[in-house]
Parts: structure tokens; C-alpha cells; sequence
């Protein structure tokens, strides 16, 4: 039974992205609009409502981190002017797109008949989509959600993004695709969306059981694809979601681990929180060094970026552009610093964990400033120890196996030793 | 005689402990790392017993002269490993010229490494008898610079050059350091015996130290090479670990640790009982390890253990700006060029080492009482002293730890944890 | 005072990291508190209406080791937060009772949070500009934003401006951005006579006085300069990009000036010229401002392009405008803004004919060799093969 169910969902997602690769390959012939937007921030009910497809260049950018096909991404991109300095995901994509912008699926990806900039919490998007805006010469549209620097959302934040939704993105997206708005095709969506996310949220938690049945980090970056692009909002994705769900349930009644490239991880002798995105380069690499010390990771924060589910909030049908608003003002990338160290220490608690980790990222400024004073404030208030290491989204020259590792190692046996002396 | 040893594979020194049931040290060896991280654990390790073996033949003399004898003794053992390895390099690089030389320089070329190796075995010999206050003895720059300096004497520039000469020397002596020697203590305490002319206490006392059984019953190694050692994983721990727990058993107030290494620097929190709470590295960055000060010494054509003793004649020191080691090199010359003084530019160049080792112990939590200050730099009288002023400035009145075994530091933490496993 | 009066009065400021000024400003006003802000730019006219004395925080430049800054800062963020934080760590902004926090950038953005939980009896505040092509939604969001920011600051200062106050503070500040920009005419049209050393320190200068002193000031050496007719150099002119926010070295600008550059025109200490016209006096204060700032032509790094030809036509624009012969893009370091933009600015330039050269800094680059002589070889190539 647990083989069957095992890899249901990972190969139904990988069908979904191929089906979108292939899709989007056809889009131009079958004159499907297409949308380029961020994770952050996505309104993929509303753009699939206008019947158009998004493509998040995010996503191209950190699958070719995967496939090994970001390094020379980033090359072509500093030839062509680009500094060393900058985000490796907007040089990823610049060089893919300058190379013959074949998607990572292998598969040409269509132009954007519409960039539709959700700036939600990272600055470099803004300079992305202008650098794109040039290369494409295409229409961008700019949907500002504003920071939440006191850590709430106010009133007149949530008016001033329901205004711009009204006044300026639908009509946007009007005009890019030639449809009219459809608020009944975007609440129908909106309440599909509501289904995915109580599944989801379900998966999430399931880590508070011991073992748990999920990675919360490595493994639920593959779980939080397809609500993250162009699926939630989809029957796919209440489809996914629904069998993903069943499949970790099972394997929680069974008192089984997650799967990982190295096997089951039942035995789980360390459950870690984890801020900050992965290394998508050496990223099996990466989850190996946790598996070899039978360490599961119970939650973490990189999996809220494209939408914070689990503090209750759900897309709601009945107030489309209030409940949009509500949802990209929540993602991670958008909260401040103070709200930041409260998640991460809230998980602590509620998951139970033995320490966390914090995977510093070069490319980041939004999450990587401050990083060091987050490690310092959660040590403080949950008086679990933090390890601190540093790469990098998809330039691979920043990920130093041998650092890391050994940063990681020296991490757990100090864990080790702290629990033989409390003993 | 039941002992244990820890062995620390460093990047630029390998360094071996041994310590008796009881935990006190017995012996330390030190060797280059080379290039075959097995070897240099080897190497150092045998050093470290013969070390242990000439311990118990000091405690077997009595008399006011007794430490007078032994180290005679040592300087003669060391003459004979070092005469050995001397007919070991020139065996190769005769088999070298018979292999690759061409065939009408080839007794000459023979005839000039006898001439050589002849000359640098006499100077050796000499040197045992007036030993001059400070040398390396490690072979490899031991039998380098004074093959330089003899090649260019022999050298012929129409048929065996200098060239030709330091060719084979390379060759070789890479050879000869990488493999396995026989350079115990039996091997060759009786001809360092004879050499000193047999005196009757010293003979019995030798002896004694022979038939002694120092068979290791546990072994830890640490270490930048530590995956590399044929040790299974249990019998690794964390150079950080390690280093934390050396430093408290030197220092058993220690609660800050901060080690400087030739390749990387580490900032560690201990407890009363000698476990990590808390560590930052830099292992990425040449400035602020020892590194940068290497580069500052060729920069300025000046031998590493010069630095420090100049920089402290500096009455009013210049203020670096640069954290990067590549721009420290244009600053320098910079202000070498403005006419600024060397020990002032040095001081400088100090403070600014240490300036980023004191940013890490402020990641890693701040200075404690008491501080221990580890590693090769805290040889360095200079650096020393720019830390006990910034640790005043910054912390207030901190007890400073310095130990002239510091470098031993993690062999002598991973030889505790041998001593745990066997508790 | 006499221009090199002035001057002298400037470096002291610029180089006292100790705020002198700001301490004897407390004192000659008890009662009333001080502000900060980073940059690049905040609405400085409401902290002076609510009765604060504004005070720029620009790092400490070259001139402050970093011992707990770096302890906050990985080795790939810029140098600014470091000093900022050193400055603050060191107490030597313990007397602001408030920090405003633009939308710069997410280092800015981030150290906003930093500060709430490092400093929680100062009122920090991030300020969310609008970055959207609709004014009114722009507008409006801006004029909440600043009405809730007025009413902080008032509880704060203990004076909640009138609307009289506000229109009051509004005009000083119009005028003060007209004597900033009767500087830069200055220097545009006679570079000889206005070293950029000079406006620099002037400018820096005013970050830390009330806005009326720097008004005099300005005038002052403006009369000094007048009357003080130099003969000109044979030397390029060159538009200086990037430097916005992190501010370089008074070295670097002097070699840069040294190697044989004017420099036309420059984006030092962007926020103090942000609004490129008067803000209107009569009428809501607010929304004037809220407008004044939506409606305002300036382009840079720090908001996003609307116009798809923006960034390509920026920098012909700004060349023609000061009649500059080449670009000099100088970047701080890691800084996201102006690295990101460069390679959009600088085809642009090229595609117009501007000859450009870039190089990377930190406000505490302690060495020049490198700087001089590019701006050297750079400011020849212009003259020999010139802008034709």
C-alpha cells in the first residue's frame, strides 16, 4: 500500500508542470495569453479567470538551478553587463532568456503578453520585470502591496490594493487578453483555491506528529509547486492536493517518514526548523547532509513565501479583490522582521523542534539582511540553538560542500553533546 | 601503558595528542598536511608517540642535566629522520636523472645531488652540534632552502643547471614526503644514542622508553581532512567541538574560544563543562585568518613571524580600511608609496585581522570570562595585542588565555573525546 | 561667513560622527527632540513641522571602524547597515527619538524591523512609497500614508502640526531644495568656480542643521563664489550615477575631480533634491505633498520606470541637460538599486554615443589609486575623441 501511494503525487506533479511546459509551448498558436508574474504575491486566480497562463520566472530560474543549467545562465548574464553582485535569479533568467529562452522542461517557452509585477516584498522583482519590460517590449502593469512594517494589515493598505486590483490590473489584464473581466470565473476559482489550501495546510502540520511524515522544507518545496504557480485556484490542484493529503495521511497511520532520496526517514533523531530558500543547485546535496544525521525538517519559513496558509487564512469567494489583497499582503517575503522571528519561533514550539536552521543566501537581500539578529533573537526567546550557513539560490559557485557540511556536522554533535550533559 | 589520541588534519599542519588513561598528555606531534591527508595523520601521529616516548625517558633520569640531555637526545633522533629522509630524496632523484636526464649530463648530474646531499647532510650535522635559536624542522623546508642555496653554487648553466637541479629536486621531494617512512622511535634511537655518545643513564632510560606498549586502545580525528580519515564516522568529531573542548581543558574557565587558523577562523561559546553552545566560522574569507597575514608577508617580502615583532615597534599605527584581502594588498602599497611607515602599515594590518575575528565572536555571542585565544596567529605578539585592546574596548576586563600549546588545541579536544569513548 | 568659512564650517560637520551640532540644538532647544532618517528620501518637512530637528543618518563613511556592525551583516550586504548600526551600537544616535525608514531598498527595509526590536522606545517607521502609474490611487495611498506619519510623529515631539504649520514647513523646505538646486546651476555652469568637494560637504552639512541655517549658509558661499571668479580647466564633464544612498569617500570624489573631471552632475544625497519642483503652498498640505510627490519628474533607481523608454533614454537626458560629455557610474557594492539598473542605463548611454566607464565602491574605500586613474584615462578619451 505504501509503495503504491508513494510516489502518486510526485509523478502527478510532475505531469502538471510538463502538461503546463507543453502548454505554454502551444500557447502563441492557440492564442492563449500568457501572464508572467512572481511567487509572491501571484494571483493565478485571477489571471487563469482572464483564461490567460501564468509563467513565473521565478520557478524557470530555480528549475535550471536544478538541471544544472543556471551557471552558465548566470555567465551569459554577466557578459552581457551584469554584476557579480545582484540576484542569481534574475541573471538565471536573463541568460536563459538569451540562450534561446528554452524552459528548463526543455520545451521554448511563448513571450509575456503581460508582465504583471506584484512587488510583495522583494525590490529586486521590481528591477526584473523592468529589465524584462525591455527585452520583451511588452506591457507591464505594477501591483504595489505594501510592506506590513508594523506587522498588521491596515485598512487603508488593504483599500489601496483593492483600488489597484479594480482600477488598474483587471483592466490591465483586460486589455492584454482581450476578455472581459469575470468575477463569477474568479470566485469559482477562489473557492477552489480555499479546498487546496485546507489540504495543504493539513500536509503542513502533520509534521507536529512524531515521526514526522513529512519534510517540511526540502520535501514541501515539491508540495507547495503546484499552489505556488499556475495551480491553485485549478481542479488539478484541489486534485493534487486531495491525493497528497491521502498519501501523507497514510503514511503518518503507518508511522512512516517522509521519502527522500536516500530512503524513508523513519528514524528521525533531530527536528529542525529551517529559514531562508534552499541552494536549488546542490539541493539533493544539500537534503542529503540532513538525512545522513536523520534529521527531518518539521517547518519552515521558504514554504510560506507564495501565500502563509497556515495561520488560517483561505482564499474567500465571496470578497475576490478584498480576500486577494489579504492574500499577498500575508506571504513570508512581505512580513516584517519582528513577525519574522515570531513565526520562526512559533514553529520552534509547535513542532517541537530541536534547533533550526538558517541557509543565509547571497542572491537575498530580502531575506538574507538581518538573518544574523533573527539567529540571535530566536536563540534567545526559545533557547534552541540555531546553525548558521550560507550559499545561494542557483549560482553555484556559492554553495561550498565542504563548509557546509561541516558547519551542519559540528551543528548536530553540539546538539549531541547538549543533550548527553542535560541527561 | 593504556593512551588515546586525537589527531586534528588542519589545512596547512596536521597534529597529532596522546594522552594516558587519566587524560594527562603524554605527547604531540606536528607535521605539514602535504597532500595525502592519510599520510599526515600518520606522520603526526608517530611524532606524537616518539614525543610521548622521550616524555618517559625524561621522567626516568634524574639530575640537574637531565633536560639538557634529552633534548640533545631529541636534536640527534630529529638529525637522523632528517638524514634519513636526506638518502631517501637522493635515491629518488638518482633513479629521476637515470629515468628522464639526458644521457651525456647524467654523471654529472649525479655527481652534483651526491655533492649536494653530501653537503646538506654535513650541514645538518653541524647544525646539531651549534643549533641555532629558531629553525623549522620540518624536512620539506629544512632540505628546500638549503638545496636552493647549494644548487646554486653546483649549478653549471651550459649542463646541469640551477634549472635542471631544483626540477628534480621538486620532483622528488613531493615523492619522499608522501610516502610512508620509517621514522619511528626505534628506527632510529639507537644511532641518536650512539651519536651522543651513549651515556649510561640516557642508554637505560631508552630503553625503558622502548619497551614501553603505547598502543592507542582509541583514536579521534578531527579536522578540515577529517572525512578523509580511515576512521568510521564515530570516531570523528567536529574541529569545533574539539576545539571547544581543548580550550577548556587548558583553560578550564574558558567560555569564549576564538581560533585563527591558517585557512579559516572560528568563534566558540563553551560551558563550565567544556560543551559548544554557540560557534560562527569563517571559512570563506581569507581576511581574518591567517591567510591575509601570509599574503601581507609576500606582499611585503617579509617572513611571517617578522610581522608581528615590527608591527609592535609602531607608535602610531595606520588605519586600514579595506576587509578584503585583495584590496589590503593595493592599500598597502598605496601607503608604502604616501611614505607611511612599515610597522605603522603593519599595526594597521593587524588591527584589521583582528577587527573581522572580533565581528565573528560577536555573531557567535560576545567575549565571555575567560577568553582563550588559539590557533597559529596567536603566536603573533601584534595580533595579541590588538585583541587584548579590542576585547577591552568592546567587552570590558576579560582574562586573555594564551598557551604556547594552542596550535594543539583540537588534537588535544578530539583526544578527550577518545578518552570519553573508552570511560 | 566667507566662503572658505562655510566650507570649514561643513568639514567640521561632515567629519564629527558625534553629532555635535544635533546635541547643541537639543540643548539651545529644550523641549524639542531630534529625528533621523536614512536614505534615500523621506518628506523631512513633517519632522520639521512636528518641531524636530531632522537629522540625515549616513553611515559613518571612512571614518569608523566597524567592530559590531559587521556582527549584524553577512559580508555580501553593503556597507551602510554596518556603519549605521555602529553609530547606533556606539550611542551616538541614543538622542533621536524617532527613525523613518524609505523604501529604498530591502537592506533599508529590513533594518526597520532590525531597529523596532533593537531600539523599542525609539518610533520607527517604515514608509511605503507608491510606485504605481494611477496618481490617484498613488495620491491617496501616499496622503494616508503621511497623515498617519504626522500624527506618530506628533505624539511623539508632542506637537501635532496645523495645517499652517505643515504649509509653513512645506515652503522652508521649497525653498531649501531651491537653494540646493541654485548650487547645482552654480556648479553646472561654472565647475571651476564650484568643486564638487565643496558642494558635497555643503550638502552633507545641511543633513544635520535646521533648514534655515543651511539656507544662509548656502547663500553665503554662493556670494563667495561670485565674487571669486576662477579660470577653467581643461577638463571633461561628466555625470556621476549611483551613489545615492551609500555615500563614497570625500577621496574618492576628489580624485575623481583631481584625475581631470568635472563633475556636472551627480545623484549624492538624491533625497534632498527628490522634489524636482515647489510643492504647492495653499490648499491641504498633505495632499499637496502626497501629489507633489506622485506627480514628481524625477527618475531613479529607487522607484520603479513606468515609461518602457525610461531607463534606456535616462542618462542622454541627464548628460544633455548638464551638457556632459561622458558617465561615470559609481556603485556602492552589493547595492541592489544601482547594480540592477546599470545595465539598462549604461546600454542606453552607449546606444546615444555617451562614453561611460563603471567602477564599484564602499563608503569606506580607503584607496584611490585605482579610481584616479580611470576617471585619468577616461576624462583624456573624452577630450581627445570627445563628445562628437
Amino acid at each position: 500500500m505504501a509503495e503504491v501511494l508513494k510516489d502518486q503525487s510526485m509523478l502527478l506533479q510532475k505531469e502538471m508542470i510538463a502538461q503546463h511546459f507543453a502548454r505554454l509551448e502551444q500557447a502563441p498558436e492557440r492564442h492563449e495569453p500568457v501572464v508572467y508574474t512572481f511567487v509572491p504575491g501571484n494571483l493565478t486566480e485571477l489571471i487563469r479567470s482572464f483564461g490567460a497562463l501564468p509563467v513565473l520566472p521565478e520557478i524557470n530560474a530555480l528549475q535550471s538551478g536544478m538541471r544544472k543549467q543556471s551557471g552558465e545562465y548566470i555567465a551569459e548574464a554577466e557578459r552581457s553587463g551584469h554584476s557579480e553582485d545582484v540576484c542569481a535569479y534574475v541573471k538565471c533568467d536573463i541568460g536563459m532568456m538569451k540562450s534561446g529562452n528554452i524552459s528548463p522542461a526543455g520545451t521554448k517557452l511563448p513571450k509575456p503578453d503581460l508582465l504583471l509585477l506584484s512587488y510583495t516584498g522583494c525590490y529586486t522583482f521590481m528591477k526584473w520585470f523592468e529589465l524584462l519590460r525591455e527585452e520583451y517590449d511588452c506591457p507591464a502593469v505594477f501591483f504595489h502591496v505594501p510592506y506590513q512594517g508594523d506587522g498588521v494589515l491596515e485598512p487603508e493598505h488593504r483599500e489601496y490594493m483593492i483600488r489597484q486590483l479594480r482600477d488598474t490590473v483587471i483592466p490591465a489584464l483586460e486589455k492584454a487578453t482581450g476578455r472581459k473581466y469575470d468575477e463569477e470565473e474568479l470566485r469559482r476559482r477562489l473557492a477552489l483555491s480555499a479546498r487546496a489550501e485546507d489540504d495543504l495546510v493539513a500536509v503542513l502540520e502533520s509534521a507536529k506528529q512524531r515521526p514526522s511524515p513529512i519534510d517540511g522544507y526540502f520535501g514541501t518545496v515539491y508540495y507547495v509547486g503546484p499552489i505556488f504557480s499556475a495551480f491553485r485556484g485549478t481542479e488539478e490542484g484541489v486534485e493534487y492536493y486531495r491525493a497528497l493529503r491521502e498519501e501523507i495521511e497514510a503514511r503518518a497511520a503507518a508511522g512512516l517518514g517522509p521519502i527522500t532520496p536516500s530512503g524513508s526517514l523513519d528514524d528521525q533523531r533531530y527536528r529542525l526548523v529551517v529559514e531562508g530558500p534552499p541552494s536549488w543547485t546542490h539541493f539533493r546535496d544539500f537534503w542529503k547532509m540532513f538525512t545522513d544525521e536523520k534529521a527531518v525538517v518539521v517547518a519552515s519559513t521558504y514554504t510560506k513565501v507564495g501565500g502563509t496558509y497556515d495561520t488560517g487564512f483561505r482564499h474567500d469567494p465571496n470578497d475576490p479583490l478584498g480576500t486577494m489583497a489579504d492574500y499577498c499582503s500575508g506571504c513570508y517575503t512581505n512580513l516584517n522582521l519582528p513577525s519574522r522571528i515570531d513565526t520562526i519561533a512559533r514553529y520552534i514550539r509547535e513542532y517541537e523542534a530541536d534547533g533550526f536552521v538558517i541557509n543565509s543566501i547571497k542572491s537575498c537581500n530580502s531575506f538574507s539582511a538581518g538573518q544574523l539578529m533573527i539567529l540571535r533573537e530566536v536563540e534567545k526567546r526559545t533557547g534552541v540553538p540555531g546553525a548558521f550557513i550560507e550559499s545561494d539560490l542557483v549560482d553555484p559557485r556559492y554553495f561550498s560542500s565542504a563548509n557546509i557540511k561541516n558547519r551542519l556536522e559540528s551543528y548536530f554533535q553540539m546538539i549531541d553533546a547538549r543533550r548527553r550533559s542535560a541527561a | 601503558m593504556s593512551c588515546v589520541i586525537g589527531i586534528d588534519l588542519g589545512s596547512t599542519t596536521t597534529k597529532a595528542v596522546v594522552l594516558d588513561g587519566n587524560g594527562a598528555m603524554l605527547g604531540r606531534g606536528i607535521t605539514n598536511s602535504r597532500s595525502n591527508y592519510d599520510l599526515a595523520a600518520a606522520v603526526a601521529r608517530t611524532e606524537a608517540l616518539i614525543n610521548a616516548r622521550f616524555g618517559l625517558i625524561q621522567q626516568r633520569l634524574s639530575g640537574a642535566e637531565r633536560e639538557d640531555a634529552v633534548a640533545r637526545l631529541r636534536r640527534a633522533f630529529v638529525l637522523e629522520q632528517m638524514l634519513h629522509q636526506l638518502r631517501r630524496l637522493e635515491e629518488l632523484m638518482r633513479e629521476e636523472v637515470d629515468r628522464s636526464a639526458p644521457s651525456d649530463l647524467r654523471a654529472a648530474f649525479t655527481e652534483a645531488l651526491e655533492r649536494i646531499c653530501g653537503r646538506i647532510a654535513d650541514e645538518e650535522v653541524a647544525l646539531f652540534q651549534e643549533p641555532p635559536a629558531t629553525r623549522s624542522d620540518f624536512f620539506r623546508d629544512a632540505a628546500g632552502s638549503a638545496f636552493m642555496r647549494i644548487a646554486e653554487e653546483v649549478a653549471d648553466p651550459t649542463g646541469v643547471s640551477f634549472d635542471r637541479l631544483i626540477g628534480v629536486y621538486d620532483k622528488c621531494i613531493i615523492r619522499v614526503e608522501n610516502e610512508p617512512l620509517d621514522l619511528d622511535f626505534r628506527d632510529h634511537i639507537a644511532d641518536a644514542l650512539k651519536r651522543v655518545g651513549t651515556p649510561e643513564g640516557l642508554a637505560e632510560a631508552v630503553d625503558h622508553a622502548v619497551a614501553t606498549d603505547l598502543t592507542p586502545v582509541a583514536t579521534v580525528g578531527t579536522g578540515y581532512g577529517r572525512a578523509r580519515l580511515p576512521f568510521p564516522k564515530e570516531q570523528i568529531r567536529s574541529e569545533i567541538l574539539c576545539h571547544g573542548l581543548g580550550a577548556h581543558e587548558l583553560f578550564p574557565n574558558t567560555r569564549t574560544v576564538l581560533d585563527i587558523g591558517g585557512q579559516d577562523t572560528k568563534a566558540i561559546q563553551v560551558d563550565p563543562a567544556g560543551i559548544v553552545t554557540s560557534f560562527q566560522m569563517n571559512d570563506r574569507c581569507a581576511a581574518g585568518c591567517g591567510r591575509y597575514l601570509g599574503y601581507i608577508a609576500d606582499e611585503m617580502n617579509l617572513g611571517l613571524h617578522e610581522l608581528g615583532p615590527l608591527a609592535e615597534q609602531s607608535r602610531h599605527a595606520v588605519k586600514i580600511n579595506s576587509t578584503c584581502t585583495v584590496f589590503a594588498g593595493a592599500e598597502l602599497r598605496e601607503l608604502l608609496g604616501l611614505g607611511q611607515k612599515r610597522e605603522d602599515i603593519l599595526a594597521g594590518l593587524h588591527r584589521a585581522i583582528i577587527l573581522r575575528a572580533m565581528s565573528l565572536l560577536a555573531r557567535s555571542g560576545g567575549v565571555s570570562d575567560e577568553f582563550t585565544f588559539t590557533g597559529g596567529v596567536a603566536k603573533n605578539a601584534a595580533a595579541v595585542g590588538a585583541i587584548r585592546d579590542l576585547v577591552d574596548e568592546n567587552y570590558g576586563a576579560r582574562t586573555i588565555n594564551i598557551s604556547a600549546d594552542s596550535i594543539y588545541t583540537g588534537a588535544l579536544g578530539a583526544a578527550l573525546f577518545a578518552n570519553r569513548m573508552v570511560a | 561667513m566667507s566662503r572658505a568659512t562655510v566650507v570649514d564650517w561643513a568639514r567640521e560637520l561632515y567629519e564629527d560622527l558625534d553629532f555635535g551640532t544635533v546635541h547643541r540644538w537639543l540643548d539651545q532647544h529644550p523641549g524639542s527632540k531630534a529625528a533621523g532618517y536614512l536614505p534615500v528620501y523621506v518628506p523631512r518637512e513633517l519632522l520639521h513641522a512636528c518641531g524636530f530637528l531632522p537629522v540625515g543618518i549616513h553611515g559613518g563613511g571612512d571614518r569608523l571602524e566597524i567592530i559590531r556592525g559587521d556582527a549584524f551583516y553577512q559580508s555580501y550586504i553593503c556597507h551602510l547597515p554596518r556603519s549605521v548600526i555602529e553609530l547606533a551600537q556606539s550611542g551616538r544616535l541614543d538622542m533621536l527619538s524617532a527613525v523613518l525608514f524609505p523604501s529604498t531598498c530591502d537592506v533599508i527595509r529590513n533594518l526597520s524591523g532590525m531597529w523596532k526590536l533593537l531600539y523599542p522606545d525609539t518610533y520607527v517607521r517604515y514608509i511605503d512609497i507608491p510606485q504605481v502609474p494611477d496618481a490617484a490611487a498613488a495620491a491617496q495611498f501616499y496622503e494616508g500614508e503621511l497623515h498617519r506619519l504626522v500624527n506618530d510623529l506628533g505624539a511623539v515631539s508632542g506637537k501635532v502640526p496645523t495645517p499652517e504649520d505643515l504649509a509653513a514647513s512645506i515652503g522652508l523646505y521649497n525653498a531649501m531644495r531651491s537653494a540646493i538646486r541654485a548650487l547645482y546651476a552654480a556648479r553646472q555652469e561654472r565647475p571651476w568656480d564650484v568643486p564638487t568637494e565643496e558642494l558635497y560637504l555643503l550638502l552633507r552639512a545641511g543633513e544635520v542643521v535646521p533648514p534655515e541655517e543651511f539656507i544662509a549658509r548656502v547663500g553665503e558661499y554662493l556670494d563667495g563664489v561670485n565674487a571669486d571668479r576662477r579660470r577653467p580647466r581643461d577638463n571633461s564633464r561628466v555625470v556621476i550615477a549611483g551613489a545615492f544612498c551609500e555615500q563614497p569617500p570625500l577621496g574618492l570624489i576628489k580624485s575623481i575631480e583631481k584625475a581631470g573631471c568635472y563633475v556636472v552632475d551627480d545623484d549624492f544625497l538624491l533625497g534632498d533634491r527628490f522634489m524636482t519642483r515647489d510643492v504647492p503652498l495653499d490648499g491641504d498640505p498633505l495632499r499637496n505633498l502626497a501629489d507633489a510627490f506622485v506627480r514628481n519628474d524625477l527618475k531613479t533607481s529607487v522607484l520603479f520606470e513606468g515609461d518602457p523608454d525610461g531607463k534606456r533614454n535616462l542618462m542622454k537626458q541627464r548628460a544633455a541637460a548638464a551638457h556632459a560629455d561622458g558617465i561615470i557610474f559609481a556603485t556602492p557594492s552589493f547595492c541592489d538599486p544601482a547594480l540592477l539598473d546599470q545595465p539598462m542605463l549604461r546600454n542606453g548611454a552607449e546606444r546615444a554615443g555617451l562614453p561611460c566607464i563603471a567602477f564599484k565602491y564602499a563608503e569606506n574605500t580607503g584607496q584611490f589609486q585605482q579610481f584616479r586613474e580611470q576617471a585619468g584615462t577616461f576624462s583624456d578619451s573624452l577630450k581627445l575623441w570627445g563628445a562628437a
